[in-house]
């Protein structure tokens, strides 16, 4: 039982971005729950394809990725393509989609798939206030996800945060992307805020590129208003809360 | 005794029935009419003939090719269904079955009223059969194959037969008819020792086995027996302690089965039958086969749990079933050092258990389909029938995403401006909110498939062209959006064409 009350430290997966990477203490955790929530319920598809880019991070090829979504994900955000998911970098051959009626279920389907070793990760995507999410609920997955080591990717769109028993917590919304010639949209860009991090500094902002060739995040080049945190050696000792106010989208 | 039948086996070919049809096989680099229909044979033509003599007699000849493999198939199926009428059943490639029916004929009112049990049942599934009873496998296969039914006298009709009915090599049969030998009568005048020195020893053995002066034993198909297990009470059980201990036996007793014939369960169906006439039926499905009771007996938990209507035992169940009608083969196997296999096992186990719980159709792998209409480049397939990982197409590198990673089907209606009526839109409304467009890519033109239209060749029938346009905006939010109908396919005479919202990119 101890090793419940004190889990082992968990292998990470680098981003591949000093500061970020130094602020996570060397990348996300696998066999944690890492929660994702849209800005806006605009900001869906930015927060899924961030979801995706940590999922695709964190998988070793040929592992298979199980997608969990309720009916409500599906009817208001779309049928996910399996196109465009291979166009992120990801492999859906090797994934699962599975739809899920109502919340209870979810949580249910979600628990018994992190117990199965054989899987690569987890995403679980709702839509809405999740009441049957409490810390109960979340202190559940947390415990499967940190015995099997298959990372939890809780996906939430269109709700606010709520106390959980999640590594760390985020909150992605749209950036506008590094043109291409002709006008095009370039590649993914999102504003991502590190809202929590259990035992560790959080509240800095990063505005990250996916390269869907590489694999990997980037920092996305700087276009005038927003001046991200560079180096945070710093505020490390700003324990919990959030050191410094997110001052961007007031700008 | 015995019975033989002769089936013209034919295919369910897309031609009127009454036309006259052949099956065509490649012989020696020509196309040959391997079989034909009576029509076919009422115009002239026969089998052995090549397709170009017999398209150059009737135009209008109706050609498939043949299957020899489905024939085989079909056969053994039809053989297995006469095991009703003797349990020495076999088939006599390419176009017989072979019953022994020696001391069984009885039952059917004698050798009559079985033959013409046969007949009708054949003919009720449209087969044309001819059935002949004769003392050896061979003369029935013969008599059947040969003779001018119906037969009056066994012995005469063997002996007016052709030399062609022993079933010898074209040459020797050739070498009889040259011979001046032309019936089995003929053959059978003479003396043996002079056939046997000429012709061989095996056409001796073939006339002894025609005439039944030789008996050659049949070789009966087996069917395995049908993997279906159950218990009777003289009481009804009610008790929810006994039902389960009920099940668990008969579970085992399954397992202990399959075992022995090295098989695992695809499906399981268990039956309750209620002491009150009631019957419930539950049935659950295991992507990999399995004979492992525990995993069962989670599936049939889940199932239980994922139940509209709760089991309700009423006054209790006086009989409990369990049948296993799919079944593939399981090898008992060392597990391999590197735990793939390990893994495999507790994925199946995964999407066994979720399968059962959410039903099969929500938890899918998608598959490729090879359409260039978006919302139909992918299909769901249920992950419990489809197991292995399949491949999508790498997008090229250096691009960045042109497909989203959402799709709304159907695709939402967006009040669009655009600066010129062919143009990419300038701002859009969608969901009530007004977006800038900030940049764009487009248009990716997509025509609709029109060669699944009735009359699509036509030009304004192919139905409507979509331009797709990538944009990004002023947010960073990034859609794709489509102007259904280009404006001079002229979609609807007032408005013009309509936009859509058809996906989200990341």
């Amino acid at each position: 039982m101890h090793d419940r009350a004190a889990p082992a430290e968990a292998p990470r997966r680098a981003f591949g971005i000093a500061s970020l990477d130094a602020t996570l203490g060397g990348g996300l955790a696998r066999g944690r729950v890492h929660e994702v929530y849209a800005a806006e319920s605009d900001d869906a598809a930015s927060a899924t394809g961030f979801t995706v880019g940590a999922a695709i991070g964190m998988v070793d090829p040929g592992r298979t990725v199980l997608w969990l979504r309720t009916l409500r994900a599906a009817r208001l955000g779309g049928v996910a393509q399996a196109n465009g998911w291979s166009e992120l970098g990801g492999a859906p051959g090797h994934g699962l989609v599975g739809v899920v009626g109502d919340a209870t279920a979810l949580l249910r389907a979600a628990v018994d798939a992190l117990r199965c070793t054989a899987l690569g990760a987890v995403i679980v995507e709702s839509w809405g206030t999740m009441r049957e999410l409490d810390l109960t609920a979340s202190r559940r997955l947390a415990l499967a996800t940190e015995q099997s080591g298959v990372p939890l990717l809780l996906l939430r769109h269109d709700a606010s945060p709520v106390p959980s028993a999640a590594q760390t917590r985020w909150q992605v919304a749209a950036a506008p992307s590094q043109a291409l010639p002709g006008h095009a949209p370039g590649r993914p860009t999102f504003d991502v805020t590190l809202l929590r991090q259990r035992s560790g500094p959080s509240g800095f902002d990063w505005r990250l590129e996916w390269d869907r060739d590489q694999r990997m995040f980037r920092e996305a080049p700087l276009s005038g208003v927003v001046v991200p945190f560079s180096a945070c050696g710093q505020v490390a000792t700003g324990g919990n809360g959030s050191a410094f106010p997110d001052d961007r989208r007031a700008a | 005794m015995r019975l033989e039948e002769t089936d013209q086996l034919s295919r369910t070919i897309a031609a009127p029935l009454d036309a006259p049809l052949a099956l065509v096989a490649k012989v020696r680099g020509a196309l040959r009419l391997r079989a034909v229909n009576t029509q076919a044979q009422a115009l002239g033509i026969a089998p052995g003939q090549t397709l170009a003599d017999a398209r150059a007699l009737h135009p209008d000849l109706q050609v498939a090719d043949m299957d020899e493999e489905a024939d085989r198939h079909w056969l053994k199926r039809l053989a297995e269904h006469c095991i009703a009428w003797s349990p020495l059943t076999t088939t006599a490639p390419p176009d017989g079955i072979t019953l022994d029916i020696t001391g069984g004929e009885h039952l059917f009112g004698g050798e009559a009223g079985l033959a013409a049990q046969a007949e009708d049942a054949f003919t009720a599934i449209g087969m044309t059969v001819r059935v002949a009873v004769a003392a050896t496998a061979q003369g029935a296969q013969a008599l059947a194959r040969h003779a001018p039914l119906p037969i009056r006298d066994e012995r005469e009709a063997l002996r007016a037969l052709p030399v062609l009915a022993l079933g010898l090599e074209d040459e020797a049969t050739l070498a009889l008819r040259r011979a001046g030998l032309k019936t089995i009568g003929d053959v059978a005048a003479r003396p043996a020792a002079s056939i046997a020195a000429r012709f061989g020893a095996e056409a001796m053995t073939a006339l002894r086995r025609l005439l039944g002066e030789e008996q050659a034993p049949i070789t009966p198909i087996t069917q395995p027996e049908p993997l279906h297990f159950e218990r009777r009470f003289a009481e009804p059980v009610a008790l929810q302690a006994s039902i389960a201990a009920c099940f668990l036996s008969l579970l085992h007793e399954a397992a202990r089965t399959m075992e022995e014939r090295d098989l695992g369960g695809r499906r399981f169906v268990l039956t309750l039958f209620r002491s009150d006439g009631a019957r419930r039926r539950l049935a659950i499905e295991t992507g990999l086969p399995t004979r492992d009771t525990a995993s069962v007996l989670r599936l049939f938990d889940e199932r239980i749990a994922a139940l509209a209507d709760p089991l309700d035992p009423g006054f209790g169940y006086d009989r409990i079933t369990l049948f296993l009608p799919v079944t593939e083969l399981l090898v008992a196997s060392q597990p391999a050092l590197d735990g793939n296999a390990q893994d495999t096992a507790a994925l199946a186990d995964l999407i066994d258990r979720l399968s059962t719980r959410l039903g099969p159709a929500s938890l899918c792998r998608l598959a490729p389909q090879d359409s260039h209409i978006p919302e139909q480049a992918q299909l769901a397939l249920p992950a419990i029938h489809e197991r292995m990982p399949v491949p999508w197409p790498q997008p090229s590198a250096g691009e960045p995403p042109i497909r989203p990673l959402f799709l709304f089907d159907p695709p939402q209606p967006v009040e669009v401006i655009a600066e010129v009526p062919d143009g990419p839109p300038h701002r859009f409304r969608w969901r009530r909110k007004l977006h800038e467009v900030r940049l764009y890519e487009g248009p990716e033109r997509i025509a609709s498939e029109w060669w699944r239209r009735k009359g699509g060749e036509a030009p304004g029938k192919g139905g409507l062209t979509r331009d797709y346009y990538r944009i990004e905006d002023a947010r960073g939010r990034r859609y794709w959006i489509f102007r259904h109908g280009l404006y001079e396919e002229k979609p609807d005479p007032r408005q013009g064409p309509r936009w859509y919202m058809h996906g989200l990119f990341a």
